[in-house]
């Protein structure tokens, strides 16, 4: 009988579903792995199951017993124990005092310190981690930390352990450890629900999968009985029948002169050694699964992070931006991924934030020339179709669309050679989305060099001259045209070892 | 016009209308308490509308407004400035030691120049210190502008031995206590510094960028916008502001007391900011607003105080205008 058994949940937020029909089922002693894309609906099934979420239709069974988790506390008390991403730990309190928070054994009601060092002690031995429990657990790495937080779960007599992302802050030594971990709890007949985007770890530890789309759980199988490329195609969908068309199919263009050429970018752990050409009137998509590298790649090269390894070429000759102040100076833009919070100055009006980069331009001695910039203002609204009451309207009160043609208009204003552009799809209803896409389009065939770092594989299909395909922090493949569909991207997504040539390798 | 937000507010279509009081109160809110304020003593008080009456509450306010400009600036940019009253206390105890030679023998003419140029040069410099705190390190800056806050008016203090300097220089003092067709010095510098602040801040390309840096300081640095070098000026803009009105007290008293000058005075100067509308948490700023806020918390006290209220009750009442601004932009955050 499974430990754990959700069936067709439903759970909206303010009438968007987030889930339509989602079940998974955990059995006892099994390490489940549960992947699928950014909005699959992955976290809030989570949430749902650890209490932290009602859910709106559906069942849910805890060893045989329909449940109904009021608030995450009871989940814990009936055996649910989650260890996030970022721990929810104190820092600066002994690792032993930790692995006790809020349970702390007493005696004549004072806390019992030797009894719980030891116990703590024995906790954490069954992990085969020995460290000092009254030091303070900062003191420790982040693998440490994880372990205090396991052994912190199933000192609480844990029956289901979820890990949403755990590994991602560890080093390869530490996520071997951690492994080990797990590899005790399965021993012990804890069952582990386990959340990651790196597609090997679930191999290395999982013994299922259930796989997540669109707010529905499309299909379970056991780690052996499916390759990574099934496991990508499943993730992504099928659904790419509007990639036939491709938007550039009509005028057939040449891409001019090298623009930039970085080789060997690495940058901590999730950048780790990633080339790229990008040359004039060409759109080159950075394509990946969700930590693959692509923003940390976007972001190198604009100048936003620096690299701690590697080379960057700006028309052959060598550069190195240590900030985005140069390389604005050298004509590249940057459309960020997260409008709210590295695009808009939500209280400023859409006419200064649409001139936020080009307005020492458009100063005579530090004066602003207003005429001039009404004059660029309107320009563009007009240019990108903004749909807007006014131009001192405050950028705040427009659509996400909107937003997001008032950044590009941002960038445009600024006249760039290149233009990088992270997810400028995301969250922007289908009218704006065709807008935006054609204008990139547009600005391609007009000389300008485009990087697209883009999660949906329809949009780089349609739009892309060259596909540049990023996994676990390496440039694995470079797809030309020709070669640029969905099997090829996706078999490259799931590759480890860099290939380049034939389409097919 | 020195507010930022001066274009026609629109609304959200179902905006409620609940929503849009709360922004007009947040807008005019302390003009409309001014003018109440005015009515009401121009009723009750007696001499209150008299050249003598304006004048007294214009030179009250005079330091508070200037060193509120520098914090105004501060604040948009997404800082604070706690240490402007010790800054004031160096630069009002520094000009003295000058011009009275103590400090290293000068001619008259040049000690009082240098009297003019040292001490303002001198805290414009502690303020680019406060300034290289919080950018070259990240310190937050209600710390590291706590540094000169205690350190400040302890260098004021050694300097002089902790001594009253008291002085007759008329030269100096004309910017306190001078006057031009009857107007005193004091409040024409005022104005002109309320006037140039609220030019800079809503037309020139330092007032804009400083408000984006205060608004959303990541999307400001994607945007080219040099971050810190904008914050380190704005920190040596309000030393620069708290020097000269730490001069304009010592000259108005005709002493400098190391102790006592500018004491409180970051506090008058938040709450001026804070009771004119300018958003705490940066981004949104009005320097007229602070100018009026200013005015209001001067005249509230002159009201009580002229009305037969104890100074210490004024100063509760100051405290629940605070309170009462603060719940008025919270009010108003909510809207559109």
């Amino acid at each position: 009988m499974a430990l754990v058994a959700m069936h067709g949940i439903r759970k909206a937020f303010n009438a968007v579903p987030a889930l339509v029909d989602a079940s998974l089922e955990i059995e006892p002693g099994e390490v489940m792995a549960l992947v699928g894309q950014n909005g699959a609906g992955k976290s809030t099934m989570i949430k749902i199951l650890t209490g932290a979420y009602r859910r709106d239709e559906g069942t849910l069974t805890f060893d045989g017993r329909p449940v109904d988790f009021p608030n995450p506390g009871a989940a814990q008390d009936a055996g649910i124990s989650t260890i996030y991403q970022e721990i929810n730990l104190v820092p600066h309190r002994s690792v032993a005092e930790n692995v006790f928070l809020g349970r702390e054994p007493t005696r004549l009601g004072f806390i019992d310190w030797r009894r719980m060092n030891r116990e703590a002690e024995a906790a954490l031995a069954r992990f085969n981690v020995s460290v000092d429990v009254q030091a303070p657990l900062s003191t420790f790495n982040a693998a440490t930390r994880q372990m205090v937080a396991i052994a912190r779960a199933v000192s609480r007599k844990a029956r289901l352990v979820v890990m949403d992302e755990s590994t991602s802050s560890l080093d390869e030594r530490e996520v071997a450890t951690l492994f080990d971990t797990i590899r005790t709890l399965k021993r012990d007949g804890v069952s582990v629900l386990f959340v990651s985007h790196r597609l090997d770890e679930l191999y290395a530890v999982c013994d299922r999968v259930t796989i997540m789309r669109d707010g529905a759980t499309i299909g379970v199988h056991p780690m052996s009985a499916i390759t990574k490329m099934d496991l990508v195609t499943a993730m992504l969908g099928r659904a790419l029948a509007a990639a036939e068309h491709r938007l550039h199919d009509a005028p057939p263009h040449k891409a001019g002169a090298p623009i930039v050429e970085a080789a060997g970018l690495a940058r901590g752990r999730r950048l780790r050694d990633v080339d790229l050409a990008v040359h004039s009137g060409e759109v080159v998509a950075l394509a990946g699964l969700l930590g693959s590298g692509r923003t940390e790649t976007a972001r190198v090269l604009f100048g936003a992070d620096r690299p701690e390894a590697g080379s960057l070429k700006l028309d052959g000759r060598d550069v190195a931006f240590g900030e985005p102040s140069e390389a604005i100076e050298a004509g590249f833009g940057f459309l960020s991924e997260d409008r709210k919070i590295e695009g808009i100055i939500p209280d400023m009006s859409v006419a200064e934030n649409l001139t936020l980069a080009l307005m020492p331009r458009l100063a005579k001695a530090g004066v602003i020339d207003r005429a001039a910039q009404r004059e660029v203002v309107n320009r563009f609204i007009r240019r990108l179709g903004i749909k807007l009451a006014s131009p001192d309207q405050k950028i705040r009160e427009l659509s996400g669309g909107n937003q997001q043609k008032v950044l590009l208009a941002r960038w445009l204003a600024m006249n760039p050679r290149l233009l990088i552009v992270d997810e400028p799809t995301r969250g922007i209803d289908v009218g704006a989305k065709a807008d935006v896409l054609t204008m990139i389009r547009e600005l391609a065939g007009a000389g300008l060099g485009v990087v697209m770092v883009s999660s949906e594989l329809e949009e780089i299909i349609s739009l892309a001259d060259r596909v540049t395909v990023l996994s676990d922090g390496r440039s694995v493949r470079d797809l030309h045209a020709g070669e640029i569909d969905e099997t090829s991207i996706m078999a490259a997504m799931a590759s480890d070892v860099p290939t380049t040539g034939a389409p097919h390798g | 016009m020195a507010d930022t937000s001066v274009q026609v507010h629109r609304p959200a279509e179902a905006a409620p209308r609940r929503a849009s009081m709360a922004e007009a109160v947040r807008r005019y809110g302390v003009l409309v308490a001014l003018v109440l304020l005015i009515l009401f003593n121009a009723a009750f008080t007696p001499n209150f509308l008299s050249w003598q009456t304006v004048n007294v509450n214009l030179t009250q306010v005079c330091a508070i407004v200037i060193v509120g400009v520098g914090m105004t600036l501060v604040i948009a940019a997404g800082g604070i400035d706690l240490s402007v009253g010790s800054l004031m206390a160096i630069s009002g105890t520094l000009a003295p030691l000058i011009f009275m030679g103590k400090l290293f023998p000068v001619s008259p003419g040049l000690g009082l120049a240098l009297a003019f140029t040292v001490p303002i040069v001198a805290a414009a410099l502690l303020g680019l210190f406060n300034g290289w705190l919080v950018t070259r390190f990240r310190i937050q800056p209600i710390v590291a502008t706590l540094v000169l806050f205690i350190a400040g008016r302890g260098i004021a203090q050694v300097m002089t031995n902790g001594n009253l300097q008291v002085f007759k220089e008329p030269t100096f003092q004309f910017i306190g206590l001078g006057r031009v067709l009857g107007v005193p010095v004091q409040v024409i510098l005022m104005a002109i510094i309320v006037a140039v602040a609220g030019y800079a801040l809503t037309r020139t390309v330092f007032g804009r960028q400083l408000l984006a840096v205060g608004g959303n300081p990541r999307a400001a640095r994607l945007s080219g916008i040099a971050s810190k070098s904008i914050s380190r000026w704005v920190y040596a803009i309000s030393g620069a502001l708290a020097g000269l009105a730490g001069l304009i007290v010592v000259a108005r008293n005709g002493a400098a007391d190391a102790n006592l000058v500018g004491l409180g005075m970051e506090l008058d100067a938040i709450a001026a900011v804070a009771v004119g509308g300018t958003l705490l948490t940066g981004g949104r700023a009005s320097v007229i607003g602070t100018l009026l806020g200013a005015l209001v918390i001067q005249l509230v006290r002159y009201t009580l105080l002229a009305n037969g209220v104890p100074d210490a009750a004024a100063l509760v009442v100051k405290a629940g205008l605070i309170i009462l601004a603060v719940w008025i932009q919270q009010r108003a955050k909510g809207s559109s």
